[in-house]
């Protein structure tokens, strides 16, 4: 009897420890497959855009002035696409950079409790709304909006653009420099307050210097977001593969080249090997941008002495 | 798309192939500008006959009219004429190639309505894409600067009107690139410099369209070759057509098939 229940309980620990095991095994295939995703997608990036640096010199590609896919003989300068990408990126920074931050100090430093409560989850809304939506608003409302209340010849350009991604980006830049704002320690302000500083002085040269680096970091990840989006700068920043000479010319951005022109390229042909050359250099651009964020924020948590 | 969409008919078609092993093939090759056509057309001739297998490919006038020659399908596409030195070579292999014109494509260059020009040369048009010509004072209408809306350049329409009135030269780098018709057609119907071209299934009464080289474009003119700006589409057949290639091009033909080469954005032969 004795030997029996002995024999049960051991088979029951066993079977608990079995189960610990499969639940380790799943979660650690979960978490692997996700990194196997990632390797998958540089290896093939790399792979399928090769082809094209075989045939031209990379300073050709990166820095040709003049992206004609379709014609014989084709020209595959990607220049123009950068450019119109940091143009496009760099306006929307001028608007979700002081939006965004704004936001985030009012939303933290000044707005109410029940302000709070409606503004926080707000914003969080407003960056769920899909990005063909912003692109639609872009395309239907501001674009025709703007064309005439500056008398510009077309809607269609960078500004409007930069102006429906800033809008866009804001959402996240709002929800990160936030966050990082409510870690500084409480004690900053009191300590603050305690040597008579108003809240003016506080918030400037305490609370924002010690939130400095999450809030670099909340930019990088907006420009991130704003160079990689698609849809947005494909219904509305016009399209013309040049290099801009001002704010309302049409541009046409990386992702917008790439949407534009995947489906009709011939596959295993130069224009195929070119988009994802586009790609590669886009994935290298965003990949700078989030380790830079992930560097400064880290910087940032040493300071606080938050977590090594 | 286009390809995805190609994929997807391929597939359904191998499928149909393997269930009904004695249905009737044919093989339609060639022009991309014709594929939609021939791709619809080939959709509606499946369901109304379940008994037919016709699969469709693109490749480029070129390759179809290739194939047509060496027998490798049985309808090829093509949005030119067949050239004298393809005829020899069919001739020389003993093949008589007959043409069927099953559509024609027309392409209008199309303005806002309030715009003082309603009528340029082809050279005008020409030199407006390029880049020669950038100020509509120079064409007779206000000291504006023109706003030059192009298709993409992946879409036929962008292909044919490069053919057609470009003589195959490049577009400004500073033209606007619009996905389709209909986006072309609604950013001129909102931007009082700009200019446009659109297939001439997408005009209505939101933008005006030009006169070129004296011809208004219509249905017509398209027809009669004296608007400049179009073409007819052809498909090629070795000999007289016989079997399920013949029932084929007559749908096409027919109102019925007619009808759907309107609604593909081309203009209809009647």
């Amino acid at each position: 009897m004795k030997i029996i229940s002995a024999a049960s309980a051991l088979s029951k620990k066993m079977k608990i420890k079995i189960k610990e095991k499969l639940y380790e095994l799943t979660f650690a295939v979960l978490a692997f497959s996700s990194l196997a995703f990632l390797v998958g997608i540089v290896i093939v990036l790399f792979r399928e855009a090769m082809p094209i640096f075989e045939k031209l010199n990379i300073g050709d590609l990166v820095f040709g002035r003049f992206w004609y896919p379709t014609y014989d003989p084709p020209e595959f300068g990607i220049f123009p696409l950068i450019i119109a990408s940091f143009w496009v990126s760099l306006g929307a920074m001028l608007v979700c950079v002081p939006l965004g931050i704004g936001s985030a100090l009012y939303i933290n430093e000044i707005a109410s409790k029940r302000q709070k409560e409606i503004f926080k989850p707000l914003v969080e809304i407003l960056a769920s709304i899909p990005s063909i939506v912003y692109g639609f608003f872009g395309m239907a409302i501001l674009a025709p909006f703007l064309q005439g209340l500056l008398g510009i010849p077309i809607g269609l350009c960078a500004f409007t653009a930069s102006l429906t991604l800033g809008i866009m980006a804001t959402p996240t830049v709002t929800s990160i420099a936030e966050d990082a704002l409510s870690y500084v320690p409480r004690s900053f302000r009191e300590a603050s307050y305690a040597v008579g500083a108003n809240r003016w002085q506080t918030l400037t040269r305490v609370v924002v210097p010690a939130a400095g680096s999450g809030i670099s970091t909340a930019i990088i990840l907006g420009m991130s977001r704003a160079i990689g989006e698609t849809m947005t700068v494909l219904m509305v920043a016009g399209g013309a593969a040049m290099i801009p000479g001002s704010p309302f010319d049409p541009v046409r951005p990386m992702t917008a080249a790439i949407a534009a022109e995947m489906g009709e390229a011939p596959v295993g042909g130069d224009h195929y090997h070119a988009l994802f050359a586009i790609a590669l250099i886009l994935f290298v651009i965003t990949f700078v941008f989030n380790i830079a964020a992930e560097f400064v924020s880290r910087r940032f948590r040493i300071k606080l002495g938050l977590s090594g | 798309m286009r390809k995805i969409k190609t994929m997807i008919v391929g597939t359904a078609m191998l499928a149909l192939c393997a269930v009904t092993a004695q249905a009737e093939k044919i093989v339609v090759e060639g022009s991309t500008t014709v594929l939609p056509i021939a791709q619809r057309a080939a959709e509606l001739f499946m369901e109304k006959k379940p008994s037919a297998d016709i699969s469709v490919r693109g490749g480029g006038s070129g390759v179809g009219i290739a194939s047509i020659i060496d027998g490798t399908c049985d309808i090829a596409d093509s949005s030119r004429p067949i050239k004298d030195t393809e005829l020899d070579k069919a001739a020389a292999l003993g093949k008589d190639i007959k043409a069927h014109i099953v559509a024609m494509d027309g392409i209008a260059l199309i303005v806002h309505p309030s715009n003082g020009v309603s009528a340029l040369t082809k050279q005008q048009v020409k030199e407006i894409y390029t880049g020669k010509i950038s100020n509509w004072s120079k064409l007779g209408g206000e000291n504006k600067k023109i706003v030059v809306i192009s298709r993409d350049t992946s879409s036929g329409t962008f292909e044919a009107f490069g053919e057609l009135a470009l003589d195959k030269q490049k577009v400004r780098p500073d033209a606007l690139m619009q996905a389709s018709n209909q986006a072309i057609a609604s950013t001129v119907a909102k931007t009082p410099d700009a200019i446009g071209y659109v297939g001439l299934g997408f005009l209505d009464s939101s933008v005006k369209a030009l006169d070129i080289d004296g011809v208004t474009p219509s249905k017509e003119s398209v027809l009669t070759g004296k608007y400049v700006i179009g073409r007819p589409l052809f498909m090629y057949t070795n000999g007289a057509p016989k079997g399920m290639a013949k029932d084929f091009l007559d749908f096409i033909k027919s109102s019925e098939g007619q009808s759907m080469v309107e609604g593909e954005g081309f203009v209809p032969l009647e």
